[in-house]
């Protein structure tokens, strides 16, 4: 809240600053605004930018390091026994403390008086920073109000600042990417410190919470994927099946068939359907299909787990439909007239041009956005947390309950997370696993679909 | 030579028509098909929407029972100093049973006891306390009181539930039906509005629980994804469509951008985790987080939507702007943005309702605790809709089904406005050139 | 095959009477009647946006597919109308063939290309049979020295010229007893076009054929009537030389000698 107050003074600041650098353009220019190099709007932007761009950045930097700081202040500080814990025991210490100086008791005397020092600590920052910041746009305001002339070439400077921006901000995608990429590294590599690289790619036995308690026959634990993939595959391949035939099949009804009457139904229907969040998805899994499928296979003498891939599987394919749906429109509307019209000429019929001509035309398409929809369903997290199962048991049958990569990783990251067990971090190698896989069938998606619409195009 | 032509043509005509039927035949079932997928994929969105509306509409709607509660001074006050803090501490809990045992059973045991206020809510005791504190003078008095039943009485008399006399299993015991039925026939039981529903936060009792809190925490969170994505995203439109050099360093960051869009979300969440909060320290299960991690999540969006919008400005505009020396800044300024805005904007919108029913990543950032209180600001711990969602779905409590469906009716509502509104604003700006 | 059989005058083929196009709201063709004759090539000319595509494709009933296009009047083939109720579509396209403007061969094997339409319309009773109306198509097509050794080759990687011929194969392997041509060379060059030209002077021998084309020189060099459309009326129709010699009607004679088109 504080912080806000400060930013919302330094914006207004700026505006002030604003204010007085059009003014000074008008008093330096005689009140002849022709004489001036720019509008006199662009010297107040400029004397503006100078007040609040580095008083903004100390803030930032402020805000980013202040934490880390503090809490280093705080550590040192502390009695000589708890410093020496360790590092996931000062975590909890810490967080002790943050929440005694936001006003809970707390029953440690060391920790009380560690709050109070923490509270003191932030409240001397935060005034250091505040005087810090504001003393420096006062600086910048003057500085740049000083130096307004006419001559001075206001306009390119603003302009450039604002391409910097634009520069900047385009990058954001870059920096996303090696954030993504570094974190999982970074923790993956620790993770493969502590559990060998081949026995997490192929080994068959997946039972991470074997090792939370370090005093049990078996405290390893196994980190072996496989049987996570064969899981994540055997979903993925039950909504294929659903979402396949269902979208292709209704993208070439709607684009081949349908009356427009049919289209305006059909079509905003499936755009409903795509938009609905996955969690309502999974709760429709647990609802109502999972049990659903369970009765309908006590009744014909099968024993099907409450919790079977095949429910999980069916209703990410529902998700999934108008994805290829609207992926197979693209591709069929995009197979020239003329092909149609030389099948027509020859006397074919609809469905026979259709099924002889334009799906072959638009297979590539198609493929393409099939990977993509694989790649979305193995991605595809909420469905499975909520409709598959936990247990990861190395099979093919449908009516069995599997778990997935993304089960996992949640699973292992919702709860109480220690940042050095090999079973949180398991989860960090999940995520490279799922990463690496989902760029690659998108990369290659992207490809073929890139391919096939510069053939048409 | 005429008689050979008439001859090859007959035999085709013959050999075509002998065909025909089957070939229709073919063409009808291929028909078929499609209007059977289209009508089963339809067939799905109304199963999945019928079952939620028939399993959350109860929800909306609350019981109450009309219990005569005497306020008593022995019990509220019994030095009689209408001190506000002896008044806050009473045991109106006692009240409550007290005049439900008046009601229904003379019996004093204890398992009486416990069956009778199995019955109300732990929230009618609020309710009193409320009251007294409000007004003192009521102490002494009687008054019949509408008081909100628990959840196990709600979902008998809403018949989520089945109440057979004598039947196992059942979630009231056979005298809590039988006392049920009493009541029922007295008329000393009403369904009316679920105020509680829209107003508190989260809660273990089911007939207390709210959505008021998760609405508040996404409301923040999505407020700091807009502040963050909104302009970082339209300036890389901007930049790449109006600016950038076609070069390999341009083109890395489209082939980044498109990539990013079909990321995991989950991933996203493992970013922040590993980011936001182990390297920067932000605060868990703070909107803050969340906000910034859906800002990621849905930045591709926008800039795709950005750049499609900036793409069908006609370049002429462009070109008159110049033609009058303007700067390439003061051309997107002053014509290019304003008249791919709608389109940014719309992009921007359909961005905001997939980062309001995201629900993986913020998982990964602790937004699933047990939140209570309702956030005052972006960095208090929160919950948000869908996570709301995903915790009540994984409840026991049979009344959080119906609460759980009542909540998604919410969400969805919040999305199919949000879409209203991106179609409106697509409709009313489509090309005015 | 060098002997030249004369048809009769009187056996049309093509009969249009009173032939109305509506797209929508804008008519496209106005009461056109025109008569054509079996075991000929009649040419279509007049300048671009006259109808002649629109009456070409009113024919084998193309313009079905065309959303809100409507037809009246009469299109009579062999004297039995085309637009009845009773008749198929489908059949009448086996009995109709067309060549487009660009050539459209399907992105599969040159053999798959010209064996689609006896595939489709059950024309072969097994392999061999079909090899044999694929070769004789590609030679009819004068294509089959240029691509017997390469038939499993996809049809989009022949040359434009090729491409056009192997499209000539595709539609004359159903064996239909009309061909119409929409402005069949408009997208090859002269060589290629000079061989089509070749082309459909031999397929007259077996076929009747209705070419709609913007060249004058190619209408004189391949047709022996001509029909001059304008504004989506019939101007005037006759004898290919008679047109190009001695027009009748003012605006033949002002297209054909150039003054506009």
């Amino acid at each position: 809240m504080q912080t806000l107050t400060l930013a919302a003074i330094l914006l207004l600041l700026s505006s002030f600053a604003f204010r007085l650098g059009r003014k000074r353009a008008f008093a330096v220019s005689a009140h002849e605004p022709r004489s001036l190099h720019s509008l006199p709007g662009y010297y107040g932007s400029w004397v503006a930018l100078w007040c609040g761009l580095p008083a903004f950045a100390v803030l930032i930097a402020w805000l980013a390091l202040e934490p880390t700081l503090v809490r280093e202040l705080v550590i040192t500080d502390l009695p000589a026994a708890m410093q020496t814990l360790p590092a996931e025991r000062i975590d909890i210490l810490i967080n002790e403390v943050r929440n005694a100086a936001q006003g809970h008791a707390t029953a440690n005397p060391d920790l009380a008086a560690a709050a109070e020092h923490y509270n003191r600590l932030r409240q001397v920052s935060f005034a250091a920073v505040t005087a810090i910041s504001v003393a420096i746009a006062l600086a910048g305001a003057a500085f740049a109000y000083r130096r307004v002339q006419p001559a001075l070439r206001a306009r390119p400077r603003v302009e450039s600042s604002i391409t910097v921006f634009l520069v900047a901000s385009s990058t954001v995608a870059i920096f996303t990417t090696i954030g993504i990429v570094l974190s999982l590294l970074f923790e993956a590599l620790r993770f493969f410190q502590m559990v060998g690289f081949t026995d997490f790619l192929f080994g068959l036995n997946w039972s991470p919470q074997m090792s939370t308690r370090s005093d049990q026959v078996g405290s390893s634990g196994a980190f072996g994927m496989i049987p996570l993939f064969t899981g994540t595959m055997l979903i993925s391949l039950i909504s294929m099946v659903v979402a396949l035939p269902l979208g292709l099949f209704s993208a070439i009804y709607m684009s081949e068939y349908a009356q427009p009457r049919v289209r305006a139904v059909a079509k905003p229907a499936l755009e409903i359907l795509a938009g609905i969040p996955t969690v309502v998805f999974g709760f429709f899994a647990v609802i109502t299909v999972a049990p659903l499928i369970h009765s309908a296979g006590e009744m014909i003498g099968l024993s099907v787990a409450s919790e079977s891939a095949l429910a999980a599987g069916f209703v990410m394919g529902i998700t999934l439909i108008p994805l290829i749906s609207s992926l197979s429109d693209d591709v069929i509307t995009a197979v020239p007239h003329s092909l149609r019209e030389g099948a027509f000429g020859l006397g074919a019929t609809r469905s026979e041009c259709i099924r002889q001509v334009v799906l072959p035309a638009a297979l590539p398409g198609i493929v393409g956005g099939v990977l993509l929809a694989v790649s979305r369903a193995i991605g595809e997290t909420m469905i499975v947390v909520m409709a598959a199962g936990l247990s990861a048991k190395l099979t093919f049958n449908p009516l069995e309950a599997v778990t997935t990569v993304t089960v996992q990783i949640v699973t292992l990251l919702v709860g109480d997370t220690e940042f050095d067990s090999p079973k949180t971090l398991a989860a960090f190698a999940l995520g490279l696993m799922l990463f690496a896989i989902t760029l690659a069938l998108n990369v290659v998606a992207l490809h073929i679909v890139q391919k096939y619409r510069e053939k048409y195009d | 030579m005429t008689e050979m032509i008439q001859t090859t043509a007959t035999r085709t005509a013959e050999t075509v028509a002998a065909r025909l039927n089957r070939r229709y035949t073919a063409e009808r079932r291929f028909r078929a098909l499609g209007l059977g997928a289209i009508l089963l994929s339809v067939g799905f969105l109304a199963v999945l929407l019928g079952s939620i509306v028939d399993k959350g509409w109860t929800g909306f709607l609350q019981t109450q029972i009309a219990v005569e509660i005497a306020f008593d001074p022995q019990v509220i006050d019994p030095e009689g100093t209408r001190d506000p803090a002896t008044l806050d501490t009473a045991d109106y809990a006692a009240l409550v049973r007290a005049g439900m045992a008046a009601r229904l059973s003379p019996e004093a045991d204890r398992a009486t006891r416990r069956d009778l206020s199995a019955l109300v809510s732990t929230m009618a005791a609020d309710q009193l306390r409320a009251m007294v504190t409000a007004d003192p003078a009521l102490i002494g008095s009687r008054a019949t009181l509408w008081l909100l039943a628990s959840d196990k009485l709600d979902m008998v008399v809403k018949g989520q539930v089945p109440r057979q006399v004598g039947a196992a299993g059942n979630a009231l015991n056979d005298r809590q039906l039988g006392w049920l039925a009493d009541l029922e026939q007295a008329h000393q039981t009403r369904k009316t509005f679920n105020t509680t529903f829209f107003t508190a936060g989260d809660s273990r009792a089911p007939e207390q629980a709210g959505i008021w809190g998760a609405v508040v925490g996404s409301f923040f969170s999505l407020a700091i994804t807009l502040l963050v994505s909104f302009p970082l995203g339209v300036a890389t439109a901007v930049y790449l469509e109006e600016f950038a050099p076609i070069n390999r360093w341009t083109n890395l960051i489209e082939v980044n951008i498109n990539n990013l869009a079909a990321v995991p979300s989950v991933v996203f969440g493992l970013l922040g985790l590993a980011v936001f909060l182990n390297v920067f320290h932000m605060p868990r299960s703070a909107p803050l987080v969340g906000g910034l991690v859906l800002a990621l999540i849905c930045l591709p969006t926008i800039i795709i939507a950005g750049r499609a919008a900036l793409k069908a400005v006609p370049p002429s505009i462009r070109q008159a702007a110049a033609g009058l020396g303007a700067s390439p800044l003061q051309i997107v300024a002053h014509h290019v943005l304003p008249l791919a805005m709608p389109g940014m904007l719309t992009g921007t919108i359909l961005g905001m309702a997939r980062a309001l029913g995201e629900t993986a990543p913020l998982l990964m950032i602790g937004m699933v605790a047990f939140i209570v209180d309702i956030p005052k600001s972006p960095l208090d711990p929160s919950a948000v809709l869908p996570v709301q969602i995903y915790l009540w779905a994984g409840s026991p409590e049979r009344a959080f089904v119906e609460k759980t469906s009542a909540a998604i009716m919410v969400l969805l509502l919040f999305l199919v406005s949000m879409n209203m509104v991106a179609i409106v604003l697509r409709k009313k700006f489509e090309r005015r050139w | 095959m060098t002997l030249n059989v004369v048809l009769p005058q009187s056996s049309t083929k093509v009969r249009a009477t009173a032939l109305d196009v509506h797209y929508g709201d804008k008519q496209a063709l106005f009461g056109v009647d025109l008569d054509i004759r079996a075991g000929e090539v009649t040419a279509l000319i007049g300048p671009s946006g006259c109808g002649k595509s629109t009456f070409l494709r009113c024919i084998n009933r193309m313009n079905d597919l065309v959303e809100g296009a409507r037809v009246s009047g009469s299109l009579t083939i062999d004297g039995s109308d085309i637009y009845d109720r009773t008749i198929d579509v489908v059949q009448l396209r086996a009995r109709v063939g067309m060549v487009f403007q660009k050539p459209n061969p399907f992105p599969k094997s040159i053999y798959d290309n010209v064996a689609y339409g006896p595939r489709i319309h059950g024309l072969a009773q097994d392999q061999a049979e079909l090899d044999d109306i694929v070769m004789t198509s590609l030679e009819k097509a004068g294509l089959l020295n240029e691509v017997k050794d390469r038939l499993l080759e996809t049809g989009t990687s022949l040359s434009g010229g090729q491409q056009q011929r192997l499209c000539i194969a595709r539609a004359i392997a159903v064996e239909p007893e009309v061909i119409l041509m929409d402005e069949p060379c408009s997208a090859l060059d002269p060589i290629a076009t000079a061989k089509v030209e070749e082309l459909i002077d031999e397929l007259r021998e077996n076929f009747t054929i209705v070419i709609v084309t913007h060249s004058m020189q190619q209408a004189a060099r391949v047709s022996q009537r001509t029909a001059f459309f304008h504004l989506g009326k019939v101007i005037e129709i006759g004898d290919t030389e008679q047109i190009f010699t001695n027009p009748q009607q003012p605006l033949t004679q002002g297209y054909i000698t150039g003054r506009f088109g």
